[in-house]
């Protein structure tokens, strides 16, 4: 997990990028781009994105942006990503007369709001906006943090209303250069040289940080982001080897190198807070490895916040093969944190898709290295999210039960199932969005919606969306499925997603979803239902999805009589 | 340092950045000469070579060199 430097980008451009999918983006920026062009395209590759990327003139934003017969237009694309420097931001304002410095940051954003407008009513692109890397003009001193029309104070208001205008503006997502500039410093983001004579304002070590931060930010877009964090324990979580030293003697608390680790398992808490599932994976006997969860006083993290905990002598990537399929998601949505060099490799040679990152040797070093990877980039947050550890306990009971029960039905039977179905409405855009963005395995044709593409559905007409919710007697699952039905012609609809999580396969939840289906098809006096198979490399699971529910196929198509449909035998009730 | 072993160490930073093994330079030669070492490459070279000399240019050295010459004799007054 090295970062290349930007030649090494450079040299990505040569390769094939023929099998990755395509995103197509326009930059724009009151600065020379051209390097940051290369370094966002080569960055791609290494995503398995092929960025392909118009770039707009030098300093040509206002142009294109409010002239809807732009070259800019015409490109259509995906994504339209604006970089205005803070060194044009200190041009500007220096330019002004005084009187003016106080509302500067306002109008600004005023500027940015107006741009944010003009391109989403002339076309369909998303916006990344890089904020402001912070410029002390040494003006006021500390004295500025006390005088509002300061240049600093005023950048700073800007960043911070561009957090708030990006929280409340769906399409609107903020690339976070200035944290890049804190990581790496001034002296490091910026060299007046290369600046002067190419009007470039990133230095060349720092591009690949910068294309990284924004390539991370368009994976998420895309459904490439990490779900779980593996970690081992002795070590990694704690000082010392609990099977040798023991409870009383590994380290975590206060004091010397336990503050490390104390300080690493907050970090884990607050992932686990956001919805990261949390598994652990250990060369241990398990009663010994749960000892400090238990017991031990200074433990931050406690076993209700493990989803999968599995301590035993086995190798490494056996297990971690069994966490994934009690989790049932992708290796290349998993973290693996270990701090022994062997075991790393090891899971890195056997499951190349999962990342793992080169711990340092020193844990003091552990959360810096860590804070640095942005391992967990994402495009969307919701309350349920906080919820998913609870979630895989529950599905681990439940499975508890079910070889409890020999005959399916009864097990099903026993489990009281009800579900909540609603079409998208205010209160459940935020899950249906963000479901739309993580479904790989249970999803028909993996189209992805974000919450203003939803918001901007269910106002047409001749366009019907179903959300399900599934409870049982252990506990809520939540919004788990969601259908969308567009009118193809007078008596057929057509089924444009149909997804699910698969927390909840092997319930009856098809029949059930397919059983609402027909019935608001026929409410609505359409006689067919059509719906289509679009293989990706995940969704192998589904191929054969609409043969089994009964559909007749017609080329490409699958196509279901509604007329003479007879609701298929399930135990959810409709709650 | 002597000039023709700078030479043969700012080549390999050429051969490198240009990502093109074929590059032979000589004090004579110039940007005319070298496919690719356009005004925008140039700044990724003088930014490879400032890191491998570990020496800083200014933004006027930058641009008055004519030919490669000139640069090693640049890079030769800053104690490299």
């Amino acid at each position: 997990m090295l970062m290349k430097d930007f030649s090494q980008l450079k040299k990505n451009l040569k390769r094939d990028f023929s099998s990755l999918r395509t995103v197509k983006i326009a930059l724009l920026g009151d600065n020379a781009t051209q390097f940051l062009n290369q370094a966002i395209r080569g960055t791609g590759f290494d995503h398995d994105l092929d960025l392909q990327i118009w770039e707009a003139d030098f300093n040509q934003i206002e142009l294109q942006v409010f002239d809807p017969a732009s070259d800019l237009y015409a490109f259509d694309p995906d994504l339209v990503i604006i970089f205005c420097s803070a060194h044009k931001l200190v041009t500007k304002y220096s330019k002004l007369t005084p009187d003016h410095y106080i509302c500067f940051a306002d109008n600004q954003l005023a500027e940015i709001t107006k741009f944010y407008n003009t391109i989403s009513a002339n076309s369909r692109a998303k916006i990344i906006y890089y904020n402001y890397t912070e410029i002390d003009d040494a003006i006021f001193g500390n004295h500025t943090n006390k005088v509002e029309h300061s240049f600093l104070f005023q950048l700073r208001k800007l960043n911070y209303e561009l957090m708030v205008y990006a929280n409340k503006t769906p399409g609107f997502y903020i690339a976070d250069i200035s944290s890049i500039q804190n990581q790496v410093g001034k002296a490091g983001m910026f060299r007046p040289s290369v600046y002067v004579n190419t009007e470039m304002v990133l230095s060349i070590d720092v591009l690949p940080l910068v294309a990284e931060k924004t390539v991370q930010l368009i994976a998420a877009m895309h459904g490439h982001f990490k779900k779980c964090i593996i970690i081992d324990l002795d070590n990694t979580l704690w000082g010392g080897i609990i099977g040798d030293d023991g409870l009383e003697n590994i380290q975590i608390g206060t004091l010397g190198i336990g503050k490390a680790f104390t300080e690493f398992q907050y970090w884990i808490k607050k992932l686990k807070n956001r919805g990261i599932i949390v598994a652990i994976c250990s060369k241990n006997t398990e009663s010994v490895a749960k000892e400090p969860f238990e017991k031990h006083p200074d433990m931050v993290l406690h076993l209700d916040d493990i989803a999968v905990f599995i301590a035993n002598w086995d190798n490494k990537p056996d297990n971690i093969k069994k966490i994934q399929s009690l989790l049932n998601i992708g290796f290349d949505s998993m973290v693996f944190l270990d701090d022994n060099p062997f075991e790393r490799n090891m899971v890195r040679e056997l499951i190349p898709e999962i990342t793992v990152p080169e711990l340092p040797e020193d844990p003091a070093d552990y959360l810096e290295y860590l804070y640095t990877l942005n391992l967990f980039e994402t495009v969307s947050f919701s309350v349920e999210d906080a919820e998913r550890t609870k979630l895989y306990q529950v599905e681990a009971k439940r499975a508890g039960l079910q070889t409890s029960h020999t005959d399916e039905d009864d097990f099903l039977k026993s489990l009281n199932m009800t579900s909540l179905v609603e079409s998208f409405n205010k209160f459940n855009i935020p899950r249906v969005a963000q479901l739309s963005q993580r479904s790989n395995q249970f999803n028909l044709r993996t189209i992805r919606y974000t919450e203003d593409d939803i918001e901007r559905l269910i106002t047409q007409e001749d366009t019907f969306s179903l959300a399900f919710t599934l409870e049982d007697q252990f506990g809520d699952n939540g919004l788990i499925s969601i259908i969308i039905l567009k009118r193809e012609s007078v008596d057929s609809l057509f089924i444009d997603t149909w997804l699910m999580s698969c927390r909840v396969l092997k319930r009856g939840m098809e029949h059930f979803i397919l059983n609402n289906m027909v019935s608001l098809a026929k409410l609505h006096g359409y006689t067919h239902l059509k719906g289509e198979y679009l293989p990706t490399a995940k969704n192998e699971m589904v191929k054969d999805h609409y043969k089994k529910l009964g559909f007749e196929q017609a080329g490409d198509h699958w196509i279901l009589d509604v007329s003479n449909y007879e609701d298929k035998p399930c135990f959810i009730n409709k709650r | 340092m002597e000039k023709g072993e700078i030479l043969q160490q700012v080549n390999a930073i050429f051969i490198d950045v240009l990502d093109n093994d074929d590059i032979v330079l000589a004090y004579e030669t110039s940007a005319d000469d070298v496919e690719d070492w356009d005004s925008l490459n140039h700044i990724q070279l003088v930014v490879a070579v400032e890191k491998h000399f570990k020496i800083r240019f200014t933004s006027q050295e930058i641009q008055r060199w004519k030919n490669v010459g000139e640069m090693l004799d640049c890079i030769l007054t800053k104690n490299a």
